[in-house]
């Protein structure tokens, strides 16, 4: 009998596929339903944006970190603001600066949601996932009653926030926070001791803190393997290092503690929350400075000045000191950095956006080589993939 | 006067059967129908959301608005596909779906062909549903298609075995393999109170059978978008939909005859028994379509090697033991049936 070579089959997963989250085109080859590569094909959704930052100034500029991972708007705008603040030279008022922490941590439970309902649907129960688009909506509302935007906000601004909260809304956002949890106790009930769910994620892709390292992991996927890094608690930016709450950590950084560490996660964000609200200050939203902050409406009613800051901040914009700065913060999936070049100008001369997303895909294929290839869907459901975020 | 012979004697019967089918066949459609809504109903109901409502009252021409849609649409067929056997599967597996409900009585004498061997007429059927499976895979010359294909294949077989060995014990504690003996046998006590492990077994491994969650991986939407379905538009589509749903009525309907005492009432008291036995029937199979229903919302998938541990490893070993134990305790306490 002659000898054959058995060709490998190659999978083209995506870009047009229910489990891809986005535009991923991973392209797999198959021993049977063995993966032996997995191939993360980026750029389908390259839109340019740290290029087109460069011609807009630093206020126009807000609007796009809206766009990079459109699951958490609010923390990529965080982390924008804080690092033209560092330019800048100035601080949020106080107010300002917990606003701002208590609409991250409502992000991050939004992320955190579709991330977990997500991979609940890809390994094959879809209720939750319709539970979990109950409670973001109620997160939508929010956002639209602080900003006026579902979802891309463009909220937190150079200096402040962009509007004082309406009246009622920390009431509301109050009542929602004591009843959330309820929610997370229902997908734990029906979920988290499944024996089905759980063999579909227990030792499925576990990763060493080392590797974990290695490849760049932020975030949940890093504190999966045990590693309590936090950037909240590691690098206090805001209020953080006020507030109370717990860093949870896994053990073996395989697809339940990923799992298990954004549910641990929501409930301390509830808690954070919970902290904002009973002592969120009164006072200013924005900094006083008029060269930055646009002034009120009835001010131009009034003041010649006022008018002409109004006009200069939207059409020239504000200069930043020449220098340069790399600011980060935890979002919902990691470490999100922005490096800001300013050479004084009102343009930014650089600005790179460092994503978590992006770090993590490129170690799908380490985690996902020998598993099935349902594993390589859990997996890649558990690395919470945006493809707006890893592509920019 | 041969003449007249012939119409009589074969004419004549074809029309009655003809007509007897059609008695069966049309109301099965209708109760496809009925399904499809009832599962998205009672689906939406466990998601918070309303399911359909919009088309006729509460919703409930949304099966025929449904239908109406796939049937103008366009039957695409991939250029790689083999064109015969591309429209030949969704026919296969229609047929399946229907032609099993021959030998299923609905109350006494109620049933199309009340034949001897109508467990194994039934066993036949499901066996030959993987082809359907298979060949709609292979012919549609796609990799997902071929995936859930071969996922399909390995499956339906696996389980096969499992229920086959169910219907044994079926048979040892009947003593028949005619249905509505079956039905009678269980005047007493209904099979699924002495046989419950067989009874839990039969229900997952029609679970996989049908290729429903938890075992829906032939068209597992996370991994193979739709398996064997995916090439598939319009009215093929709807063969395999319709011919999944009438799988799931016929072994709701088989589980009822099996283990649930078929048209039978659960008391032999008053006002059970005026209620009349298709009733029964009905209602029984009513509420096993519902835990499929149920089943399909609550539980995420298995991964294929575990499926095969599952049914190789667990269920082969533990039915062939309930066999064995059930026919030796038969035997040793002379409850064999006459």
């Amino acid at each position: 009998m002659s000898e054959h070579r058995i060709k490998n089959m190659t999978l083209n997963f995506g870009p047009q596929h229910p489990a891809a989250h986005g535009v991923l085109r991973l392209v797999l080859e198959m021993d049977g339903e063995v993966v032996e590569r997995a191939d993360p094909h980026v750029g389908l959704l390259h839109r340019g944006t740290e290029k087109l930052i460069e011609s807009k100034t630093y206020l126009q500029a807000v609007p796009y970190f809206d766009r990079l991972d459109y699951v958490a708007p609010m923390n990529q705008e965080h982390a924008f603001a804080l690092a033209v603040e560092n330019l800048l030279g100035i601080e949020a008022p106080l107010r300002a600066q917990y606003i701002r922490v208590l609409f991250g941590e409502i992000s991050r439970i939004g992320n955190h949601i579709l991330g977990i309902c997500s991979l609940i649907l890809d390994v094959g129960a879809f209720t939750p996932f319709f539970w979990g688009f109950e409670e973001r909506e109620m997160i939508f509302e929010f956002y639209e009653r602080a900003s006026g935007a579902r979802m891309h906000a463009a909220y937190f601004r150079p200096g402040g926030v962009a509007n004082d909260l309406p009246p009622d809304l920390l009431r509301d956002i109050g009542e929602w926070n004591k009843k959330f949890p309820k929610f997370i106790d229902n997908i734990e009930g029906l979920i988290t001791e499944n024996r089905i769910f759980k063999q579909r994620t227990v030792d499925i892709g576990p990763i060493t803190p080392a590797e974990a390292f290695d490849w760049g992991f932020t975030g949940p996927m890093l504190r999966a393997t045990g590693v309590a890094w936090d950037l909240r608690r590691n690098r206090p930016y805001e209020v953080y290092d006020e507030l109370d709450f717990a860093i949870p950590v896994g053990t073996t950084g395989d697809c339940y503690e990923r799992y298990l560490v954004r549910m641990a996660e929501m409930r301390e964000s509830v808690k954070i929350i919970d902290q904002c609200l009973a002592r969120m200050p009164d006072g200013p939203v924005k900094i006083p400075d008029s060269k930055i902050s646009p002034p009120t409406r009835n001010e131009m009613k009034s003041s010649m000045e006022a008018l002409i800051h109004h006009f200069k901040l939207h059409t020239e914009g504000y200069h930043v000191p020449a220098g340069e700065t790399y600011t980060a913060i935890e979002a919902p999936k990691g470490e999100f950095g922005v490096y800001l070049v300013s050479d004084g100008s009102n343009k930014p001369y650089r600005c790179k956006i460092r994503t978590p997303g992006f770090a993590h895909l490129q170690a799908l294929e380490y985690v996902s080589r020998g598993h099935l290839l349902a594993d390589a869907v859990a997996n890649l459901a558990t690395m919470d993939i945006v493809f707006g975020e890893i592509d920019r | 006067m041969a003449e007249s012979n012939f119409w009589l004697d074969y004419i004549l019967p074809l029309l009655l059967i003809v007509g007897y089918i059609l008695a069966i066949v049309v109301p099965i459609l209708l109760v496809v129908a009925v399904v499809a809504y009832g599962e998205r109903k009672i689906w939406a109901a466990m998601q918070f959301r309303k399911g359909p409502n919009v088309v006729g009252p509460l919703g409930l021409f949304q099966p025929l608005a449904d239908g109406l849609k796939m049937m103008i649409k366009e039957t695409i067929i991939p250029t790689g596909a083999n064109r015969i056997l591309f429209l030949m599967a969704p026919m296969i597996m229609f047929t399946l779906g229907l032609i099993g409900w021959a030998v299923i009585p609905f109350d006494t004498h109620l049933v199309l062909a009340d034949i001897n061997v109508g467990i194994l007429y039934l066993f036949a059927v499901s066996s030959l549903g993987v082809y359907g499976i298979i060949i709609a895979g292979w012919a549609s010359n796609s990799k997902y298609g071929f995936l859930g294909a071969m996922r399909s294949a390995a499956q339906m077989v696996s389980y096969e075995v499992s229920i086959g060995f169910v219907l044994v014990t079926v048979m040892l504690a009947a003593g028949s393999l005619n249905l509505s003996a079956i039905v009678e046998a269980q005047k007493g006590l209904w099979f699924f109170i002495p046989l419950a492990p067989m009874f839990i077994i039969y229900f997952i491994s029609a679970l996989a059978e049908t290729n429903r969650t938890p075992f829906d991986l032939p068209e597992a939407e996370g991994e193979l978008v739709a398996g064997y379905q995916v090439e598939y538009s319009a009215m093929t589509w709807v063969l395999f939909m319709l011919a999944e749903y009438a799988n799931i009525v016929l072994l709701s309907g088989l589980s009822v005859v099996l283990f649930l005492g078929g048209w039978l009432p659960p008391f032999h008291v008053e006002p059970f028994t005026w209620i009349p036995g298709i009733v029964w029937f009905i209602a029984k199979t009513a509420f096993m379509i519902f835990l499929f229903t149920w089943v399909r919302a609550t539980l995420p998938r298995y991964r294929y090697d575990q499926l095969m541990r599952l049914g190789w490893k667990v269920f082969l070993p533990a039915s062939l033991a309930w066999v064995v134990i059930t026919a030796g305790a038969m035997h040793l306490f002379g409850w064999m049936p006459q």
